[in-house]
């Protein structure tokens, strides 16, 4: 067994994996809250009991969404080394792995959104209804308006889903905290580096959950809510 | 003015189809309310939703002011609904904007500006008596209050027509009473004809100028309460009217048994005694009581007679213009 790492040097890897970690994290969060948001509005909006129903359009993305969801990580990661090489021009590194993240992360919120929309209750949307209130401002004005906390909290949890699977992109050469484990705490039996990673994850874990909560918080107008 | 003509609603279900609205033909005056009675389900909320656009009939006609609004889409769908303020059964404000917020609501639907809108806030805020409450949020107002909110903002854009399914299920009765003074003030002084659903004769007694009873999708009596009080043989009648037992005095002594229903009266304790002093006959008051239906004075009181000019008595009393049932023998009673 070689001997530890020094310090220094752990800190350098950890702070370099953790910028690596947040950029991919952050920037598939974001693509997959851009996409994900419009997917649970289609989903919810064209269910039977829906403001649009329309059987075929919400078959068609029940099914892409479930197929997505049901795809393991690690298969999505290598089945789309060829498109990601077409998008970023490179297979490898944090960038490349935005893309798996991402298109893994689309259907997950999709179907996050569609169960958080849901729970609007239906005489509230009724009453907009009955107020001649267009589709576009149904959903904007109440459907997502309504639902903004729990909106958030969806999206904190897709970020610490993301965060578990950026590990693992990095042992594709992803790069990240993940990387920074496997390669060196893991192949090079440096428990001192493992262990660092481990708890800097959990800590990052904590304060992104932090973070949302505080923001579902913030938006949320019940503050008296009785229930 | 609504105007309902052989609606029909049949929803498809596990045990084959259910006819919510077997026909349903109704005339709602305007500037009047109706409400619309029955038991569970006989479809009393698939018409409100309907006239309120929100479920498609199979057929039939539903004319506001004239205009025929079956079978629209679109844009002039959306029109059609402003014209029409709806209070929608259950909680239905947005529990994320304040009471303001929430009456504001059909106003950024109707695209009015800001300034205009905050005006127009504060006018129905003041109508239902929130004014002090604009700014609190559906989670920090009472059920009576959000009620109040929710009909408020019915009426935000200024429509025709008020419906209301249940507006008063889920309130004590004092509480309902702030939401019924509410919808009474709004046709009162906004002239809007309104349609309120409930199962809470309370509700007809003290705000409906007439009343449709709903059964098996089908109105099977409609007419304004104060005539239909006066009907011995209507229903309404006899969940409006003050209870009588049914078997009081069937059994006693007196030579007559009557039900005498007075409508308007100013002094109903007056008649009677003196129907007894001038036919010299002996009055016993067996049941009955009084009630109010809006602001006329009803009493539907239960009298045994004695005497021997017994009819005429009960003939006189009729003369008046009250109602006399008489009740000769067993307890259903509604022989003449
Ligand atoms: N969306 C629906 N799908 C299937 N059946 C329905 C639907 N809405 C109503 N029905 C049926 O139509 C009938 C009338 O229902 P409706 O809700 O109009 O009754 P109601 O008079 O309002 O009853 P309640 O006093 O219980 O509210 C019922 O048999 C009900 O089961
Ligand atoms: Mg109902």
């Amino acid at each position: 067994m070689r001997a530890a790492t020094p310090w220094s040097e752990v800190f350098e890897l950890l702070s370099v994996g953790t910028g690596e970690t947040l950029y991919m994290v952050g920037v598939s969060t974001l693509i997959a809250t851009l996409l994900g948001i419009p997917l649970g509005v289609l989903l919810h909006l064209s269910a039977p009991s829906g403001l649009r129903p329309n059987v075929v359009l919400h078959k068609i993305l029940g099914t892409v969404v479930d197929l997505g969801r049901a795809m393991p990580f690690l298969v999505l990661l290598v089945a789309l080394t060829s498109v990601t090489r077409l998008l970023v021009r490179t297979s490898i590194g944090p960038t490349a792995a935005i893309v798996p993240l991402a298109v893994g992360a689309v259907p997950f919120v999709g179907r996050l959104v569609q169960n958080v929309l849901r729970e609007v209750h239906v005489s509230v949307v009724e009453a907009a209804v009955t107020t001649g209130a267009s589709t576009l401002r149904i959903v904007r004005s109440v459907l997502l308006r309504e639902s903004a906390p729990a909106l958030i909290n969806a999206i904190g949890v897709t970020t610490i889903a993301l965060l578990g699977y950026s590990a693992m992109a990095g042992v594709i050469g992803g790069g990240g905290l993940g990387d920074v484990a496997v390669r060196i705490g893991y192949q090079r039996f440096d428990d001192r580096v493992l262990w660092s990673t481990v708890v800097l994850l959990a800590v990052l874990t904590t304060v992104i959950q932090l973070l949302f909560d505080l923001a579902a918080r913030l938006v949320d107008r019940r503050r008296h809510a009785s229930t | 003015m609504i105007t309902v003509e052989n609606l029909t609603k049949t929803f498809p279900s596990q045990g084959g189809p259910v006819t919510a609205l077997a026909g349903v033909t109704l005339d709602v005056r305007a500037g009047t309310v109706c409400g619309v009675v029955g038991p569970s389900g006989a479809g009393k909320s698939t018409l409100a939703r309907c006239v309120a656009l929100l479920e498609r009939p199979d057929s039939g006609s539903i004319r506001v002011d004239g205009t025929d609004l079956v079978g629209l889409d679109g844009s002039r769908l959306r029109a059609a609904r402003r014209q029409i303020g709806v209070v929608p059964q259950g909680d239905s404000l947005l529990r994320q904007r304040t009471a303001a917020g929430n009456v504001a609501l059909p106003l950024e639907s109707a695209g009015m500006p800001a300034p205009q809108r905050r005006s127009r806030v504060a006018e129905l805020l003041d109508l239902v008596g929130l004014t002090d409450k604009a700014g609190n949020y559906p989670d920090q107002l009472s059920g009576g209050q959000r009620q109040r909110v929710a009909v408020a903002r019915a009426l935000a854009a200024n429509p025709s027509v008020l419906l209301a399914d249940e507006p008063t299920s889920a309130l004590d009765p004092e509480t309902t009473g702030s939401v019924l003074t509410v919808l009474d003030r709004a046709r009162a002084e906004l002239g809007v004809t309104v349609l309120v659903v409930t199962h809470d004769m309370a509700v007809v007694r003290r705000i409906c100028d007439d009343v449709a009873v709903l059964e098996h999708g089908r109105v099977v009596e409609h007419g304004r309460v104060l005539d239909l009080v006066s009907d011995a043989n209507s229903r309404t009648a006899a969940t409006l009217l003050p209870e009588v037992d049914q078997s009081a005095g069937v059994a006693g002594n007196h030579d007559r048994v009557a039900d005498v229903v007075l409508v308007g009266f100013a002094a109903v304790g007056a008649l009677l005694p003196e129907a007894a002093s001038r036919f010299d006959v002996q009055l016993a008051l067996l049941g009955g009581g009084l009630t109010r239906l809006g602001e006329t004075p009803v009493a539907r009181f239960r009298v045994g007679l004695t005497g021997e000019r017994a009819d005429s008595a009960l003939e006189w009393i009729s003369d008046t213009g009250a109602v006399v049932v008489r009740t000769p023998k067993g307890p259903q009673g509604v022989a003449a």
